[in-house]
C-alpha cells in the first residue's frame, strides 16, 4: 500500500495542529459556532444526537495493521458514552444503555466512524491519528470527499488496470484544494478498474471507470451527476474516453463548473446531479470548454507525468508471496473431511467469504462484521486489535474497509486459509454470509443521527436474529438489503434489491420499502433506484414484510434464479401482494 | 508558504485607488466578461465565508486572464480562509471587523507547501519534487 513520504507525514501533522488552533479559538469564544462548523466538518467532526461523530478517512479503503491498532486505541480510550450528556431525550428510541460505544464503525465510503468522542478531546484524537498518517481531512463538509474504490483493487481477476495509484493521485490533488473547499454541497468520487463495478460508480457525483480504447491506451470513462438522497439519479457519461494522464485537468474543469454554477439557494438542490440534470448537454459543453482552456490557456498544469504514475504505482507492487498449492489443497481437503460440522461451515466460508486473486497462490478473504448482537459494520476495540493481528499474520499487514461495511484481507496465502478461518471464527468474524441477506448495508440511523426519521439498528438486529440459519441464508442466495434511517440515503436504500427507508409520520417511526434497486453490479443489473411498493409500514411489521418478500421469491423462483432476477421476471405485483398481506397496524396509514 | 496576501482590517481600511480604477464583480458573474482595461483593483465579494464562488473567480482572473492588478477579497472574510484566498489568486483581503489580523498572518505561514498546483504556484507538488 501507499507509504507516506516526509511531505505527506508532515502535512497530516500540520493539519492536526491547524485543527487544534481552531478548536482552541472556538473554546475561547474567539471563533464562533458558525465559523467553526465547516472547519470541524472538514476534519471529520459532525455533531449528532448525543455527541460529535468523528469520521476518519481511510483513503480508498486501504488500512495497515498499525493504523487499525490506533483505531482500536481510539475506540477504547475515547469512544465513551459516559463522557457525554445522554440526558438529552431519546424519546421513543432505543434506551441509551443499549447503544454501542467503545467501537469503530465501517462506512459505505470505506471510512471509519466513532459516535461518542467529545469535542473537548477531538484535537488529542487528531494527534493520535496523525501518528500513523490518519486524519479526518474532508470526510465531511461541502468539499471533495474520500476517494473510494473497489475493495478488490489491484487483486481482482477481472481488472483492466489497478485504480489505486489513480485514487492516490486524486487524493493528493483533492486534499486542501484551495478553490474547492466551499462547494455548493459535498462531492464524492469513486473509481473502478475492473469489469465488474464493485464501487457503485454510477451512484457518485463523479464515477470513473478505467478502460482501454481500441488502440489499447488506458483511460477513464467519466460519469457525472449520480447520487442518492431525495432525488436518486444515475450519473451520466460525459466522456467515453479520457486519457489517464488528463484526469486531474478534466476533474478540475468538472468541479470548477460545479463551484460556479451549482445551486446554493436550496440545500436539497445543491448536489451536482441537479445541475447536470437541469443543464443536460450544456453542462457537458461547459466542462469541455473549461477543460480545453485548462489545456490550452493554463498549459495543462495538472497533467500526470509518467514518472509520477510510476512513482505512485511502485507503492502498490504486490507483496512477494507464494505457497505450494498442492499442499494447500491437501490442507483444505483435510479440514473438509475432519468434522462434518466444520466441513459445512468451512466450505460455505470458502464459497462466500473467499474470493479469487490475480496471484493464483493467494486469496482475498472478507471478515464479516454482520452478526447478531452487533450493529452492521461495528467493530469493538478488541475486534480492531485482533483484525490488526490477522492482517499481520495472514495479509502482509494490510486490510481494506469495504463498501459493504466489512474488512477484507487482500493477501492471504491459500495454505493459510484453514488457519485464518479458525482464528476468524474464534473472533466471531467468519460468518459465511458475505453477499447474502444478512450482509446488509445500514446507516447508524435514529439511534445516533440527528437527521434520521427512524432507527436502522433495531431493524438490522431483528433481521440478523430472524435469519441466523445458514442453510436458509444460502438457499436465499445473493440479496442486497439496504437500510437508511432517512432520505439522505447513507444506507443506500435506493440501490438495494430490497430497500428500507425510515420515514417520520406524526413523530412515529415508519418504513418505506422499495424493490429492485441496483448498485450497478452484474448480479443487480444496470444501476437504478428501487421502486416503492406502497404506503409505509410500522416498525414492528418490517421483519414480517421482509419475510413475506423472501417467501414470495422462494415460491416464484425457477431453478437457480436469484431474488432480483425473479423480481424482474415476475414484476413487483406478487411481492406487493405478499407484503400488504402482513400489514396490521398500517391499515390506518394506508387509508 | 511565502506570503503575498496583504491583510487589512475592515475598520481601518481605506482604498488608495481611484474609484474608476476599481471594479466590483458580482458573485455570479463570469470575470472573463468583465472590462478590465484601466482597472487596478478587482473586488470579489464573499456574501458568506462558506460561499466558494469567488475562489473560482479569482483563479480565472489571475491565471486564465493573467490579470496583474490587485484582487481584493471583501465581505465575510475570515482568517481561516486566507490561505485559500492567497492560493486562488487574491492579493488583498479586507478582514471582517472582528478578525484577528496578527493571527491571520500566522495562519498564512502554517503550511510550507501543498499538493496541487494553484493560481500562484501553478505546478503540482509532484512536478516540483521530480
Amino acid at each position: 500500500m501507499y507509504q507516506y513520504s516526509d511531505f505527506d507525514r508532515q502535512f497530516v501533522h500540520l493539519r492536526a495542529a491547524q485543527y487544534r488552533d481552531q478548536l482552541t479559538r472556538w473554546q475561547a469564544g474567539t471563533l464562533g459556532d458558525d465559523e467553526f462548523k465547516p472547519l470541524r466538518l472538514q476534519n471529520g467532526w459532525y455533531v449528532q444526537r448525543f455527541a460529535p461523530m468523528l469520521r476518519v478517512a481511510v483513503p480508498y479503503g486501504e488500512i495497515s495493521a498499525p493504523q487499525l491498532r490506533v483505531l482500536a486505541k481510539i475506540a477504547r480510550d475515547f469512544d465513551h458514552k459516559e463522557e457525554n450528556d445522554v440526558s438529552k431525550a431519546n424519546a421513543g428510541l432505543s434506551e441509551v444503555p443499549t447503544l454501542p460505544d467503545r467501537c469503530g464503525h465501517f462506512t459505505t465510503r470505506q471510512n471509519v466512524q466513532y459516535n461518542w468522542i467529545p469535542l473537548s478531546r477531538s484535537a488529542d484524537v487528531m494527534d493520535l491519528l496523525a501518528s500513523v498518517g490518519l486524519h479526518g481531512i474532508q470526510t465531511s463538509g461541502n468539499c471533495i470527499r474520500n476517494i473510494t474504490t473497489d475493495a478488490l483493487a489491484g487483486i481482482a481477476i477481472d481488472e483492466v488496470a489497478d485504480p489505486r495509484p489513480f485514487a492516490e493521485i486524486l487524493r493528493q490533488w483533492s486534499t486542501l484544494h484551495p478553490e474547492f473547499a466551499f462547494l455548493p454541497r459535498k462531492f464524492k468520487v469513486a473509481i473502478t478498474g475492473a469489469r465488474e463495478d464493485r464501487a457503485a460508480t454510477p451512484w457518485h457525483d463523479v464515477g470513473l471507470r478505467l478502460l482501454r480504447n481500441v488502440d489499447g491506451d488506458l483511460g477513464f470513462q467519466v460519469r457525472v451527476g449520480g447520487g442518492m438522497g431525495r432525488t436518486p439519479i444515475i450519473g451520466s457519461v460525459i466522456r467515453e474516453f479520457l486519457p489517464w494522464n488528463q484526469i486531474l485537468n478534466y476533474l478540475e474543469a468538472v468541479v470548477r463548473a460545479y463551484n460556479r454554477f451549482g445551486r446554493r439557494d436550496n440545500i436539497y438542490k445543491a448536489r451536482i446531479k441537479i445541475l447536470v440534470k437541469a443543464e443536460g448537454q450544456a453542462f457537458t459543453d461547459q466542462v469541455e470548454a473549461e477543460y480545453r482552456d485548462i489545456l490550452e490557456k493554463d498549459g495543462a498544469p495538472h497533467t500526470i507525468s509518467q514518472a509520477e504514475l510510476d512513482r505512485v504505482s511502485a507503492f502498490f507492487v504486490p507483496p512477494q508471496l507464494n505457497c505450494d498449492r498442492k499442499s494447500a489443497d491437501a490442507k483444505i481437503a483435510h479440514i473438509l473431511k475432519a468434522a462434518a460440522e466444520d466441513d459445512l461451515e468451512f466450505s460455505r466460508w470458502l464459497q462466500q467469504n473467499v474470493k479469487p486473486h490475480q496471484n493464483p497462490d493467494l486469496r482475498a478473504v472478507t471478515l464479516s462484521f454482520k452478526r447478531f448482537g452487533q450493529a452492521p459494520g461495528d467493530a469493538t476495540a478488541e475486534q480492531l486489535e485482533r483484525a490488526a493481528e490477522l492482517a499481520e499474520r495472514f495479509s502482509a499487514g494490510e486490510a481494506r474497509v469495504t463498501h459493504e461495511q466489512n474488512l477484507l484481507l487482500p493477501w492471504v496465502r491459500c495454505d493459510q486459509l484453514p488457519e485464518l478461518w479458525r482464528e476468524a471464527r474464534r473472533l466471531g468474524l467468519a460468518k459465511p454470509n458475505i453477499g447474502l441477506l444478512t450482509d446488509m448495508i445500514a446507516c447508524p440511523g435514529g439511534d445516533f443521527c440527528d437527521l434520521a426519521n427512524a432507527r436502522s439498528l433495531p431493524l438490522a438486529q431483528a433481521i440478523l436474529g430472524r435469519y441466523k440459519d445458514l442453510d436458509e441464508l444460502h438457499d436465499l442466495g445473493e440479496i442486497d438489503l439496504h437500510i437508511s434511517g432517512c432520505i439522505n440515503s447513507c444506507g443506500h436504500h435506493h440501490s438495494g434489491h430490497i430497500g428500507i427507508l425510515g420515514v417520520d409520520k406524526d413523530g412515529q417511526e415508519w418504513y418505506q420499502v422499495t424493490l429492485g434497486g441496483s448498485d450497478g453490479t452484474r448480479l443487480s443489473g444496470d444501476a437504478t433506484p428501487g421502486k416503492v411498493i406502497g404506503p409505509s409500514f410500522a416498525a414492528s411489521e418490517v421483519p414480517d414484510v421482509i419475510e413475506a418478500l423472501l417467501d414470495t421469491y422462494r415460491a416464484q423462483r425457477t431453478g437457480q434464479e436469484t431474488f432480483v432476477n425473479t423480481l424482474r421476471r415476475t414484476g413487483a405485483d406478487p411481492f406487493k401482494t405478499a407484503a400488504n398481506a402482513v400489514r396490521t397496524s398500517t391499515a390506518r396509514a394506508a387509508a | 508558504m511565502s506570503q503575498n496576501l496583504q491583510l487589512f482590517s475592515a475598520d481601518t481600511f481605506a482604498a488608495t485607488e481611484a474609484e474608476a480604477q476599481r471594479l466590483s464583480i458580482a458573485n455570479d458573474a463570469d470575470p472573463r466578461e468583465a472590462e478590465l482595461s484601466g482597472i487596478r483593483v478587482v473586488e470579489l465579494h464573499f456574501p458568506k465565508f462558506s460561499d466558494g464562488r469567488a475562489f473560482s473567480q479569482a483563479f480565472l482572473l489571475r491565471r486564465r486572464l493573467g490579470f496583474t492588478g490587485e484582487i481584493r477579497a471583501t465581505g465575510d472574510v475570515l482568517i481561516d480562509q486566507l490561505v485559500q484566498m492567497q492560493r486562488s489568486g487574491f492579493s488583498q483581503a479586507v478582514l471582517r471587523a472582528d478578525q484577528n489580523l496578527a493571527h491571520g498572518e500566522a495562519l498564512l505561514k502554517h503550511y510550507p507547501a501543498f499538493y496541487q498546483g494553484d493560481a500562484v504556484h501553478t505546478a503540482p507538488h509532484f512536478a516540483k519534487a521530480a
